[in-house]
């Protein structure tokens, strides 16, 4: 019977504290809201924290700068706590329930997808920060991460001139990304005249720890007389494990290079990086890059989170870039109603952090630069190779039979996401 | 620093030849003259082709390491080796060519052209001469040609490798050379092995017959490759036929191999099981505790890990050997206060300690989250964990794993002892056996209990030191093992040591054995659904306890 009632004690206790969480959240009037849509718990937690902080960096900076329109900026976080359907419903809280005018989220790919027909119904706004497959062009989400085109081609086209390479290993944790990216590769390398058999996919759980046949199966792939590389598309968490068997079993990045999509600075900053020195990454930013906007945003990011050992990385710079771009063209429309905000993002151009501009296209992708760095010994990567100019985002891959003939474009006359330029028809889907 | 000593002679040996000449033979004067600026121009070169490297694109690089590499000059093992570790700057007033060391916020310089110290400067002085893996390559191999010549025979051998890798026919005067100056048998045949590679691309129809013959049953990469690549390249039936004799040979050794591998993936995999799994054979097997966190305790192991190499960065060889005693007190402290806190008013009722056990474990993950950051932590593999043990070309055993399969099996032996030979482990056993019996006799059950529950928990903490070295250090690294270990203790026999050393070790070799015709994800799925369908058959497991001690 105590122990019943100190159980209600304890209830009302955390129920009162909700409460208080809740009015807390309800107050402040005439300030301009931005949702933050990223997992605080659970397995994203380690990739998505930072986002969330880069997204209340950027809005006390332009607090400092005087707000948007005059008023200020209020972050609403939330924590769908890695939870895919938990993505849907917080998205519906933060456009119903707290009103806000943006949206920066999601991560992986199967969170977006299920965040789209909320934003869609309720017309948000979302900021995308993730390289990812392609494939979708929503009328109301921007994607500020790499399309296939300007991640993943370019990197095997890297190989192929660079160091010759002839024989793949196609390597991936096993969910939409991966699958998707896979698919497209494959096709493009048989376009390029790769044999099937030079081709290997392998696909392994989320958290995959036990490497010791995988790798060993890549030592044996590339032991037939042919430039071999791995095409890596394997998820954040299982990477320490794949990179350590791979330098444990010998293989160095002169015999076999690995370049990776999904390998940055922060993932790195996990583990001694001296046995992967070599080891590739396709980005379109690096933290070395050599600009003095990304110094200054260094400098910012270590003075906001008071720690001098902390990495910048790639979906972080798609974030800045993200949020710039959207700071500038609320300025432009005059109002955060999402309609004339989206007309006013077309073509909206903002610094990036390596030096150049990035340009908000009308199909929702950017326009970037492409970087292929090499892991160094201190866990950063030195850029070897890059693209001339900037590579504007593909939503729909041409490498792919399907997505070949659709274009996605949001302006007059075509004004849709997956235009068949054969039939000259939308299919009717919003994405 | 020999190798400036080496330089230093060199240089006064020069000056001693020629002040003989200058004091002795006055009449060649002239001559003299002429070795002296030859000289200099010698050096020259060399310093032209290593002010090169300070160009901008990589092809000019190339060039200039292929110069240096002609030079022969003893200063390029300093310059590669530099370049290789991302030593190698130049400063951006005078374009000098410098090594650089950091030594705090500063950078240490040092010429490269005498060694001589040119003190410290700040970063942004100096810039990096970066390389990327085609000019790694090169590096590799101008420092295996030097290598060559090295007085350890297992660095000549290693040197050896390294050029078969590329095997240009270049090298044929250099091996040449080499053959008849070595007397070590191991290191002849290697050379030889190395020149059959050239041969069998460059030979005459004998020649390359007579390498595709040596090359047969050798299993060096190098070797294996080059034979595949002729293969289809070869007009002439006699040797294309010994070649498909060496590749057939070569492909027989390599299965026996591959399942030899195999074999050891399996083994391994079922060690780590093993570890991840008898902390709950303790806590489940024997006390019937349904603890699901238990993975949590497995995570504060490898948290300790990562302080215990905080505190002592300097000593990081020794800190696992530090990190195993404090993860068991760790783990094990907690553990005891789970049990007196919490599961102590559950005894009995299994749902309601799932339950609480759940909560704990989320409790436990957030509290790490909040105190190390959601961020995986960077634990360092000492240097004598790293690497691996070769057996022959194809079939290698990484050290890390060898250590982890001796220790968890040193470990289970421990158990058992304290199981089997001590009082404490007697009691324990009486008090899950027959707890009213135990209590008559005059032990105390909940003191057994909170040391059992302890004891467990401390066993899991190590499963977390051995697991730091393989995985990622985590909030969420205790989530990725409760399911298996689980799994190992249900299959293995609950309540039985033993039975969890077999369980762990066939579902590990199962699993192992099954991957490369399933995939990953297919032979997991397949090892769940075996035991399964083994359950429905055994409910209690392979080795289930008979007799009066099994309950209804």
């Amino acid at each position: 019977m105590t122990q019943h009632s100190k159980w209600k004690k304890l209830a009302t206790v955390a129920s009162g504290v909700a409460l208080a969480f809740s009015l807390n959240a309800a107050q402040a009037a005439e300030t301009i809201k931005v949702g933050v849509l990223h997992s605080l718990s659970g397995t994203m937690a380690i990739s998505e924290t930072t986002l969330k902080d880069t997204v209340l960096m950027m809005i006390e900076e332009q607090n400092k700068k005087g707000g948007l329109l005059g008023k200020k900026l209020e972050p609403v976080v939330v924590d769908p706590a890695s939870n895919w359907p938990l993505f849907a419903e917080k998205a519906r809280e933060l456009l119903d329930k707290e009103q806000v005018d943006v949206i920066f989220g999601c991560w992986t790919s199967v969170s977006r997808k299920s965040v789209l027909p909320v934003i869609e119904e309720l017309n948000g706004m979302l900021f995308y920060p993730v390289q990812y497959e392609g494939e979708e062009s929503s009328k109301n989400v921007f994607y500020t991460g790499a399309a296939p085109n300007q991640q993943a081609i370019p990197a095997v086209d890297y190989l192929m001139a660079e160091e010759g390479v002839e024989r793949w290993v196609l390597a991936g944790t096993d969910y939409v990304y991966p699958r998707t990216t896979n698919k497209i590769l494959e096709a493009y390398l048989k376009s390029k005249g790769v044999a099937e058999a030079d081709i290997m996919i392998n696909y392994t759980p989320f958290g995959h720890s036990d490497w010791q046949t995988i790798v060993s199966d890549v030592k044996k792939f590339g032991g037939a007389g042919k430039k071999t590389a791995v095409v890596s598309t394997i998820n954040g968490d299982a990477n320490v494990p794949f990179y350590k068997e791979l330098a444990n079993q010998g293989i160095s990045a002169e015999d076999i290079p690995v370049v990776a999509f999904s390998v940055g600075e922060e993932e790195l900053s996990g583990f001694d990086t001296a046995p992967l020195v070599g080891h590739l990454a396709a980005w379109n930013y690096f933290q070395s890059a050599d600009s003095e906007a990304n110094e200054s945003f260094i400098a910012a990011w270590k003075a906001y989170t008071g720690d001098d050992k902390r990495v910048t990385n790639d979906p972080m710079e798609a974030t800045y870039i993200g949020f710039q771009m959207w700071a500038e063209a609320v300025e432009k429309a005059g109002t955060t109603d999402t309609d004339p905000v989206r007309e006013a993002m077309y073509g909206i151009t903002v610094p990036n952090l390596t030096g150049g501009y990035a340009v908000m296209n009308t199909n929702h992708h950017l326009t970037k630069p492409v970087l292929i760095g090499e892991i160094q010994a201190d866990g950063q990567f030195d850029t070897v190779w890059q693209t001339a100019g900037g590579v504007i985002g593909d939503a729909w891959t041409d490498h792919l039979e399907e997505s070949g003939l659709i274009v996605a474009d949001w302006t007059a006359p075509i004004k849709c996401g997956n235009f068949n330029i054969k039939t000259g028809q939308c299919s009717g889907q919003n994405y | 620093m020999v190798r400036w000593r080496l330089f230093v002679l060199n240089q006064s040996r020069v000056g001693i030849v020629l002040s003989i000449y200058i004091s002795r033979f006055s009449r060649f004067i002239a001559s003299v003259l002429l070795v002296l600026w030859v000289l200099p121009a010698a050096a020259s070169d060399w310093e032209q082709a290593v002010q090169a490297l300070t160009a901008k694109k990589n092809n000019q690089k190339q060039q200039a390491i292929e110069q240096l590499i002609a030079t022969g000059d003893k200063r390029n093992s300093l310059i590669f080796n530099s370049l290789l570790e991302a030593n190698l700057y130049y400063q951006k007033s005078d374009k000098q060519v410098v090594v650089a060391i950091k030594e705090g916020s500063l950078y240490r310089l040092s010429s490269v052209i005498d060694g001589a110290d040119l003190g410290t400067v700040k970063k942004s002085k100096i810039k990096k001469i970066s390389v990327n893996n085609k000019i790694r390559r090169q590096l590799r191999n101008g420092l295996a040609l030097v290598g060559l010549n090295a007085d350890d025979a297992s660095e000549r051998i290693a040197a050896i490798r390294s050029l078969m890798n590329t095997a240009y026919a270049s090298y044929t005067p250099i091996i040449e050379q080499r053959l008849v100056a070595e007397q070590d048998k191991d290191v002849i045949a290697k050379l030889k092995e190395m020149q059959a590679i050239i041969n069998l691309q460059d030979g005459d129809a004998a020649a390359r017959e007579a390498a595709a013959e040596l090359l047969a049953g050798k299993l060096d990469p190098a070797s294996r490759n080059v034979l595949v690549k002729q293969q289809s390249a070869e007009q002439d039936p006699q040797v294309l036929a010994a070649i498909d004799k060496a590749i057939a040979t070569n492909q027989q050794l390599l299965q026996i191999n591959t399942v030899a591998e195999n074999m050891y993936f399996g083994i391994s995999l079922g060690a780590v099981l093993l570890l991840a799994a008898v902390g709950l054979a303790i806590t489940f097997g024997v006390m019937g505790v349904i603890n699901m966190a238990h993975g949590e305790m497995i995570m504060l192991g490898a948290y300790t890990t990562y302080v215990v190499q905080q505190l002592m960065p300097n000593n990081i060889e020794w800190s696992l050997l530090v990190a195993i005693p404090a993860a068991f007190v760790v783990s094990g402290l907690v553990g005891i206060l789970i049990e007196r806190g919490v599961i102590r008013f559950l005894y009995g009722r299994p749902l309601e300690t799932l339950l609480a056990t759940f909560g704990l474990s989320l409790v436990l993950q957030q509290a790490v989250r909040s105190i190390f950051g959601p961020l995986n932590q960077a634990v360092i593999t000492p240097q004598w964990m790293s690497g691996s043990l070769e057996i022959n070309g194809v079939l290698s055993l990484t050290y890390n794993r060898l250590y982890i399969i001796i220790f968890s099996f040193m470990v289970v032996a421990t158990l058992w002892t304290i199981l089997r030979k001590t009082f404490f482990g007697l009691q324990m056993r009486a008090v899950t056996q027959n707890r009213p019996m135990a209590n008559s006799m005059g032990i105390r059950s909940s003191w057994v209990d909170a040391m059992t529950f302890g004891l467990g928990s401390g066993i899991a903490g190590i499963a977390g030191v051995a697991l730091s070295q393989l995985t990622n250090v985590g909030p969420n690294l205790g989530q990725n093992y409760i399911i298996d270990s689980f799994m190992v203790v249900v299959f293995g026999g609950v309540g039985n040591l033993f039975g969890t050393v077999i369980g762990a070790l066939t579902l590990g070799i199962a699993n192992k054995l099954m991957e490369p015709f399933a995939g990953a994800v297919l032979a997991k799925i397949l090892v769940l659904v075996f035991i399964i369908l083994f359950i429905q058959k055994r409910p209690r497991g392979l080795f289930a306890l008979k007799g009066r001690t099994v309950e209804d």
